[in-house]
């Protein structure tokens, strides 16, 4: 048959109009080209101009329309009538919702401030709910950082003023060697998969150190498939190599590192280990040229890093370079010797290291590009070691976590490698002091009602003073953070929040109040315990936690859970500031902020949550929130906030347009168009750095002084890498017996073993615990890339992807126990069990299972059917998880986490797997489902665009 | 039986890089959302927030291990029609619905004369078509007809979406016919391949393979300098060394 080729419409509009705004499908914060046809979303595609994304965009964000017409979106507020859990739920009107609110929150604050307990999850308004909670007067505010990331953020900031992720990336253009340490598939998403790809296009080879090989470690050059727990062995044993074969850049460990810092070597005195200082506090160097002391923030090129030297009172100090060598370079950190513990090849490590060297320093970069250091010395080039590291979750989510973070940037810093071309690079405002000069507030004597906290909750503490910790060392916080259990928890401990309410240890509380975190489901370690807590009566019959107010923009698990509910909107009907004063946007060669506003009106009865809580602060007469006539400072909510705030004078949430007329940015008045000008300019702002302010700008005095000027760094100091971590001694001084403020008993090991002030690799704690023997697997999660930091399961085209997990095990385990793909096992831990279905791969280490995170759901939540695959096969491992370690002798446990910083240490997981006959075909534990509440029911069939075609003809 | 143009004006079609796609999904997503809304108008979904949720989609990925002799690896497979020069697909239509462009040699399928009698997904060897239960016709990839062209939207986003959105960059759209561009150059640079090529069909779009890791200038193993010191440890040897590089 031979036909007329039928005539195609090929240039028909996408639709009526294009609005530009920021993606919230994960934390990555793309922006966004939202195409709208008669009212509705008909295309989300990557902004070309954003800093983030460069035009790009991931399954996520591309299933937005998906996730913005879900089912599952919450409709009105609602009270809780049923018992909690139930689902049984009222509409309420926004102002009786208010008002009980405000009820609540007023109560507690003219009485006992700490008895509310303010936690957010994966939100990006940090900045403002902060603060809404320090002029609250709550000790107890934190956000999900503490069972995410902070490991990685506290080793990086007390290191070396940066850190991995969000303050920093590789130098993508110019990177020869990535080394990728326990990156599943996520943070960061399109950033790196940008980064990746050109990587990929410039012949630079890619190393990944991960004991699953999927996603992005599927196309490295070289899989390292380390055992988990152990990376610290692994960078030890490079350290060692390069140490080993004199292959440091010396140069650089001069300039910019405490290397060459005397520490006092006076054991059994309250200040060995701390540098020797003059008298005006500068830490000691042995200056060659001056043959005698001088400080070490002087930039004396001939400090000199070897060398015991004799104080003037007599006592004996050393630089750090020869206490750091003689760590790495003992033969327990040889690549023999971590071998076995890794399941790395000795000689593998030696070639690594060796290629980490030959590419730093046989094929270093150089650019011609004057520059000036912080020292004022004039340099007409730039060199560059093009080696470059990024980690994640695999090096956060352990107990041994920070200092495997720190250690691997001092791998980096030895090599010369922190942002310099080719090497990490800062983005700023970053870098910051190190240690960073930000303190932690809410000690429990400040505490009293109707007063604001003196200053934020979240800090860097410099040693046992800065501790929120009472007369007798017991908790301040809730989450017992700062305090002798987690020192240095600069992100809080949400995981602990409820158990710990529950058990009224320290204290009981009166009200919670949670954003964006499903804690009643795949967030919390040890669910079941936690649905026990929330759920927790008293013997009056009253809940132990008495009120939950609980806000999200859809029906998670953690709703049914809650007594009132404050329904969210989507991200594409909100306002929302992505701020240099949180977790901005910025990219290494630009400081960059950005915003959402509404390109859709919501359709239902929901309002943005930063608003409602700016109406609470009016309401509650919160100072900062009302005016002194005390009518509401911020009349037209979040919007009114993110231009007419000041956090100091000329310095507000959003660092573009700022002044009157816009002229000026960073410090300026604030500009009624400011938001306007954002979105003209596609939702965000971007300034590019200066070329002679592109690198090395932890001590490049031009950047150092624009960004005073800028307002985003507060020191003219250059930022010094301290490889020695002094507050860490600090600690340890305590722990042995020094000072005012010391660990009880029973943590005085814990404290003295684990507060090194330099990095040191030791075994996870659970492993310590538990009998190995009986439980020899690591159990780990990574989240699958199209669901990543997202609420994808009630997305009709993700969870078509993806709707039940499986547990990945080595073919090996596979055949040790007899079961093949799809066969069902029981899979137990100290802490329980679960049953599910098993897949058999070879790109797995073969002590370690894995399952992708958070796809199982409960039954009754986000808008799924009762059949729906997620509630049947799906299934968490949080459910093995404890919080808590197990008991031991004297009976206190400590939370299930990092000493140090209180990083919920879930990847410590062991675990034995047994064959399981199949059963009801339903993965174990199989809960009753919660009540859906007044939820609409969800359609049985889609066809979206369906109208698009229609309106065409 | 429907025929087959003599030849085509170009040959338009995607290069798919094996050798650094992560898996992500971006392409299969950005697919279904575009033609959802686009030329193909719904891609419909069967039970979306059910038991067994199902619906069309014109591109997927597939995610498998191989091993290559060293060490187990994972590749993602982007699947979706390759736009064949002599595609067993059109010539069985009955209807003539099923057709390739003289102009582009894009294959189609024309919703107003599809019955949708399965046919071309049967001749079909890569499974590149997918029966639209809800609007009873049979969909497939148009290398996003309604936007390569488009004069309304800007020029550098005359391309299909999947290329639009793909974070690692390994997608690229061209003619495949022009030894001159991109997309053909870089078959020839990376040995780009066709799937399935026993079969005949002679597909447009290619495959570029994993690469094999280009380890850097193999490293000679440093051996320390020996100083003359007064120890003979490591450790001696190194804080010799460095007395000796900054003296």
């Amino acid at each position: 048959m031979n036909i007329q080729q039928p005539k195609v419409e090929t240039s028909a509009p996408v639709g009526d109009e294009v609005k530009q705004t920021t993606c919230y499908m994960c934390a990555c914060r793309c922006g966004i080209n939202v195409h709208l046809k008669d009212g509705k979303v008909r295309y989300i595609e990557g902004n070309r101009d954003h800093p983030v994304n460069k035009g790009v965009l991931c399954g996520k964000g591309a299933s937005g329309i998906m996730q913005h017409y879900s089912p599952a979106r919450l409709q009105s507020p609602m009270k809780r009538v049923g018992p909690r859990g139930s689902g049984q739920f009222e509409a309420i009107s926004w102002e009786e919702a208010l008002e009980t609110a405000t009820e609540w929150l007023g109560t507690v604050r003219k009485s006992d401030p700490k008895k509310l307990a303010f936690f957010t999850g994966r939100d990006q308004s940090q900045s403002l709910t902060g603060l809404w909670a320090m002029k609250y007067g709550t000790q107890n505010f934190a956000a999900h950082g503490g069972f995410c990331s902070v490991n990685m953020a506290a080793g990086g900031l007390y290191t070396f003023g940066g850190a991995f992720w969000e303050f920093g990336d590789p130098d993508w253009d110019y990177s020869k060697y990535f080394m990728l340490f326990g990156v599943a598939e996520d943070h960061a998403s399109n950033p790196i998969k940008i980064g990746m790809g050109k990587l990929k296009n410039n012949g630079a080879k890619i190393v990944s150190i991960n004991p699953v090989r999927t996603g992005y470690n599927a196309i490295a050059d070289e899989w390292v498939g380390i055992r988990p727990g152990t990376d610290a062995l692994f960078a030890g044993a490079l350290i060692h190599e390069l140490f080993r074969t004199q292959q440091v850049d010396l140069d650089y460990l001069i300039r910019y590192t405490n290397s060459p810092w005397l520490v006092i070597q006076d054991p059994g005195a309250a200040d060995d280990g701390l540098f020797a200082r003059d008298e005006d506090g500068n830490p000691l160097v042995w200056s060659r040229d001056a043959e005698g002391f001088a400080s070490g923030k002087a930039g004396d090129l001939s400090a000199s890093l070897t060398g015991s030297r004799t104080l003037a009172d007599g006592r004996t100090a050393r630089p750090v370079f020869e206490l750091m060598a003689e760590r790495y370079l003992d033969e327990e950190y040889s690549p023999v010797a971590v071998a076995e513990k890794t399941g790395i090849p000795a000689d593998q490590i030696s070639r690594i290291a060796a290629e980490l060297a030959h590419v730093a320093f046989k094929e270093e970069i150089v650019i011609e590009r004057e520059w000036t250091d912080a020292w004022g010395r004039k340099h007409d080039k730039l060199i560059g070691r093009p080696v470059s590291m990024h980690a994640m979750r695999g090096i956060s989510a352990h107990s041994n976590g920070f200092q495997t973070c720190r250690m691997i940037h001092i791998l980096q810093i030895l090599l010369g490698s922190i942002d310099c071309p080719g090497g990490f690079r800062y983005k700023p405002p970053y870098p910051k002091q190190t240690p960073p000069n930000l303190l932690p507030h809410g000690a429990v004597q400040d505490i009293k009602p109707e007063l604001p906290l003196g200053g934020p909750h979240l800090g860097f503490p410099h040693g046992p003073q800065h501790l929120l910790i009472d007369d007798d060392g017991n908790p301040s916080r809730i989450d017992k953070a700062f305090s002798w259990d987690a020192p240095m928890s600069s992100h809080g401990l949400m995981h602990m929040v409820i158990n710990n309410a529950a058990k009224k240890d320290p204290y009981g509380i009166d009200v919670m109040f949670m954003y964006m975190a499903n804690m009643a489901w795949n967030s919390s370690m040890n669910t079941p315990g936690t649905l026990d807590a929330l759920t927790a009566k008293d013997e009056n019959g009253e809940y132990v936690i008495p009120k939950i107010i609980y806000s999200d923009a859809y029906y998670s698990e953690t709703v049914a859970f809650a007594d009132l509910i404050l329904p969210d909107t989507t991200y594409l009907e909100r306002w929302d500031c992505i701020s240099l004063l949180d977790r901005p946007i910025s990219e290494a060669e630009m400081m960059a902020d950005s915003i959402r506003h509404p390109v859709v009106e919501p359709d239902r009865d929901v309002r943005g949550f930063q608003t409602v809580l700016i109406d609470l602060g009016a309401r509650l007469g919160l100072p900062g929130f009302t005016k002194d006539d005390g009518t509401p400072l911020y009349p037209g909510g979040y919007p009114d906030y993110i231009v007419n705030h000041e956090r100091k004078p000329g310095i507000g949430p959003l660092a573009g347009w700022r002044g009157k007329d816009g002229e000026t940015f960073g410090v300026g008045e604030p500009n009624q168009n400011q938001l306007d000008r954002y979105i003209e300019n596609g939702a965000f702002f971007e300034h590019k750095i200066a070329p002679e302010h592109a690198y090395f700008r932890h001590a490049n005095r031009g950047y150092i002084d624009w960004g005073i000027e800028k307002g985003i760094r507060m020191s003219p100091d250059p930022t010094i890498f301290q490889l020695y971590s002094e507050p860490v001694q600090r600690f340890r001084l305590a722990a042995q017996g020094h000072g005012d403020r010391q660990p009880p008993a029973r943590a005085k090991d814990r404290i003295e073993t684990h507060f090194d002030p330099l990095p040191f690799w030791y075994a996870p704690l659970e492993e310590t615990m538990v009998d190995t023997n009986t439980f020899p697997l690591h159990a780990i999660t990574q989240r699958p890339m199209h669901m990543y930091h997202s609420w994808g399961s009630q997305n009709a085209w993700l969870r078509q992807i993806t709707a039940e997990n499986r547990l990945y095990i080595h073919t090996d385990v596979g055949k040790s126990i007899g079961a093949k793909d799809d066969d069902w096992v029981w899979l137990s831990s100290h802490h329980g069990r679960i049953k599910c279905q098993v897949r058999l791969m070879d790109g797995v280490n073969p002590h370690t299972v894995w399952t992708w995170n958070a796809i199982g759901k409960r039954r009754g939540a986000w808008g799924l059917d009762d059949d729906a695959p997620e509630s049947n096969r799906g299934f968490l491992l949080n459910h093995l998880i404890s919080e808590l370690l197990p008991e031991r002798e004297g009976g206190y446990r400590y939370s299930n986490s990092d000493p140090i910083t209180g990083q919920a240490a879930w990847f410590d997981l062991r675990v034995a797997i047994e064959k399981a006959e199949d059963g009801a075909g339903h993965t174990e534990p199989f809960y009753e489902p919660i009540g859906t509440g007044n939820q609409p029911a969800s359609p049985e069939k889609l066809a979206y665009g369906k109208e698009f075609r229609k309106a065409k003809s | 039986m429907t025929t087959l143009p003599q030849s085509t004006g170009k040959k338009l079609g995607l290069v798919i890089d094996l050798d650094i796609c992560v898996g992500c999904q971006s392409c299969a997503t950005s697919c279904k959302e575009w033609n959802t809304g686009g030329y193909s108008a719904p891609l419909s979904d069967h039970d979306p927030y059910g038991g067994d949720p199902s619906g069309a989609w014109l591109n997927r990925i597939h995610s498998y291990e191989f091993d290559d002799g060293q060490q187990a690896k994972t590749v993602h497979f982007p699947r979706s029609c390759l736009h064949c020069e002599e595609p067993d697909c059109v010539t069985v239509c009955p209807t003539g619905a099923s057709y390739k462009r003289e102009e582009d040699g894009i294959v189609l399928v024309n919703p107003d004369t599809c019955i949708g009698c399965k046919l071309c997904s049967w001749a079909c060897p890569y499974g590149a078509r997918e029966y639209d239960y809800d609007d009873g016709v049979m969909k497939k990839c148009t290398l996003c007809v309604d936007r390569i062209y488009n004069e309304t939207i800007p020029e550098e986003d005359r391309v299909p979406a999947c290329v639009r959105s793909c974070p690692t960059g390994a997608r690229a759209f061209g003619d495949l016919d022009d030894p001159t561009s991109d997309v053909s150059k870089s078959v020839i640079a990376r040995g780009g391949f066709n799937l399935l090529d026993e079969f005949g069909y002679k597909p447009t779009n290619k495959y570029l393979p994993p690469r094999k890791a280009e380890v850097p200038a193999a490293p000679v193993e440093r051996q320390p300098e020996q100083v003359a010191a007064p120890g003979n440890t490591a450790i001696e040897k190194l804080f010799s060394w460095v007395d000796k590089a900054l003296s």
